[in-house]
């Protein structure tokens, strides 16, 4: 029985969170094109019916799907396929451990709504989050193109670099929270600070959040930080990829949007808490309570987890068609010389705190 | 004494002047002196790109949230007058044009339905991408010389110059048809004859 339900729960993460990265073609392109004026995608038709556009996420993979596959001539067939599977797979594996609500008590089961209950979540997330860099090395390495290589290089030296600096922006948070573990950090951000501000992360670490948010927007290798890529101009990684492979990559990224705003709710704005609302309802500071059932809780938990997860696809959204690229000296500098030191400094002063405050 | 706007202003001035050869390569050269002199270091708030980027961030939410608010007020029916984009549904929706935009020709017609046109050649002989191959005849009415027994314009290789309907003494020939989307599957059908040309058509 605890088989079936981890199975429901793991499939249903990965399946929502690929939907979610399947629906981002379509919201990337209503949401560009109603920040600048415009109306976007609107031609796709089944019976008759438009939905808004919404049809064209399904037209374009299976344009992507019809496509011819080429491999060009002299590269190394088993890593070029190989390629677009790690970058998508490890993007989507790093949902497992992402807790989406509170447990969930059906009779006397106990079930914590995260596929996967690890106790070093935090590690494990970031372990899958550094391998997606292999295939974004082995995409331009096996393609046996100079264009792709040195896109792949770009990739490894970019993500190399904000890999260090997300990696010590959260230490901080978890010196606050003191676990690893995603599900107690969840509700260790349920404790109020002078009994009505929420200790969200956010609000204990502004500054590791802000470090953490650029070198994730980083990480998802999009706009400003596409030098990985560059379609159109400096050329990426993924030149010489066609068809649904070619599809797999940008799905990549769209998956490793959710995955950082998922991180970004559940480390710094308390995953599917809701605020004043404890085990049996909601309790306000100035002394109003609203009991609710459990199961009512937990929906809410649920809903809240998903509204933050929206709002930060949102923001990561209108960065992306807000900003221009980074010039490649100015992407390290911001990397080594302003990200890394601060969160360094974030990581001693935090630490300094804590020993002052006990 | 560093470079100022009013220099610039002057030295362009000079060069436009003089205009000598690269006049303009020169106040491209110009232009990037100024900037280039113009150039300061950043403070180390403006550094952290946050101010910038939060400004951007700023107006595109902005035109974001107008626009989505918009957008869901015309699904119920409500200010439907405000825009909430600036876009035109091309095929169903047609863009307004200017009234003297040089679109797709026509021939006038005489009050009996006959070609305005008196075959003088003068279009033919202006035409710089010469489209157009006139074929003259004897017109039975002595009062006029003569008119086109064959009048072919070939759409695939006009340049919409608009040189024959200026050139025209008669104004026998506008280019008034409102029509931009001419798209065919050969290029024999991008060849129009007198007939083709003389057909009515809604502006």
């Amino acid at each position: 029985m605890d088989i079936i339900i981890k199975l429901i729960l793991g499939c249903g993460t990965i399946g929502v969170m690929f939907g979610v990265a399947g629906l981002l073609t379509w919201v990337e392109r209503k949401q560009s094109a109603v920040m600048q004026d415009r109306i976007g995608a609107n031609r796709a038709k089944i019976f008759g019916f438009k939905a808004m556009g919404l049809f064209h996420a399904i037209a374009d993979v299976l344009k992507m799907l019809s496509k011819e596959e080429f491999i060009p001539q002299g590269a190394n067939k088993f890593l070029f396929n190989l390629a677009p599977y790690l970058s998508v797979v490890f993007a989507l594996v790093g949902f497992a451990a992402i807790p989406f609500g509170d447990r969930l008590i059906l009779g006397d089961r106990v079930i914590e709504l995260q596929a996967a209950n690890i106790n070093v979540a935090l590690l494990f997330i970031f372990a899958m989050m550094s391998m997606g860099v292999y295939g974004v090395v082995l995409a331009g390495f096996s393609s046996n193109n100079n264009y792709a290589f040195l896109g792949g290089m770009r990739g490894a030296a970019q993500m190399i670099a904000y890999e260090i600096t997300m990696g010590a922006a959260i230490m901080g948070v978890i010196m606050v929270f003191n676990t690893l573990d995603l599900q107690l950090l969840v509700r260790g951000q349920g404790e109020y600070l002078f009994g009505w501000l929420p200790k969200w992360g956010v609000f204990v670490q502004p500054l590791a959040f802000l470090l953490f948010f650029t070198a994730a927007t980083a990480e998802t290798k999009r706009i400003p930080f596409d030098l990985p890529e560059g379609e159109s101009e400096i050329i990426g990684y993924f030149v010489e990829y066609s068809g649904m492979k070619f599809g797999m990559f940008f799905l990549a990224d769209l998956v490793e949007t959710v995955l950082v705003a998922a991180l970004m709710t559940t480390l710094f704005f308390g995953g599917w808490q809701v605020i004043y609302l404890m085990p049996d309802g909601f309790h306000f500071p100035w002394g109003a309570t609203i009991a609710l059932s459990h199961i009512t809780v937990v929906i809410l938990g649920v809903l809240a987890f998903f509204m933050k997860l929206s709002f930060f696809i949102w923001l990561l959204m209108a960065i992306r068609w807000t900003l221009p690229r980074f010039r490649y000296d100015q992407l390290m500098k911001l990397g080594w010389k302003i990200l890394l030191p601060t969160s360094l400094i974030n990581i001693a002063v935090t630490a300094v705190v804590i020993i002052l405050l006990n | 004494m560093s470079y100022t706007s009013e220099d610039r202003r002057k030295e362009l001035e000079k060069y436009f002047d003089q205009k000598g050869p690269f006049a303009l390569l020169r106040v491209a050269q110009m232009k990037r002196a100024w900037k280039q002199s113009n150039r300061r270091e950043l403070t180390w708030w403006e550094s952290t790109y946050i101010p910038t980027v939060a400004s951007g961030l700023w107006l595109t939410s902005k035109h974001f949230f107008r626009n989505l608010t918009l957008h869901i007020l015309h699904l119920f029916g409500l200010y439907k007058d405000i825009p909430a984009a600036v876009t035109y549904q091309y095929p169903e929706q047609p863009r307004p044009l200017a009234k003297r935009l040089r679109t797709r020709h026509r021939l006038m017609k005489r009050e009996d339905g006959s070609p305005r046109c008196v075959a003088c050649m003068m279009c033919e002989t202006v035409c710089p991408a010469r489209c157009i191959e006139i074929t003259a005849a004897e017109h039975p009415d002595p009062n006029i010389e003569k008119y086109p027994a064959e009048f072919v314009l070939d759409l695939g290789k006009c340049v919409y110059c608009g040189f024959c309907v200026e050139v025209c003494p008669e104004d026998a020939i506008r280019m008034d048809t409102g029509r931009l989307d001419i798209a065919e599957y050969s290029r024999q059908s991008m060849i129009y004859d007198k007939k083709r040309l003389m057909e009515d058509v809604q502006q």
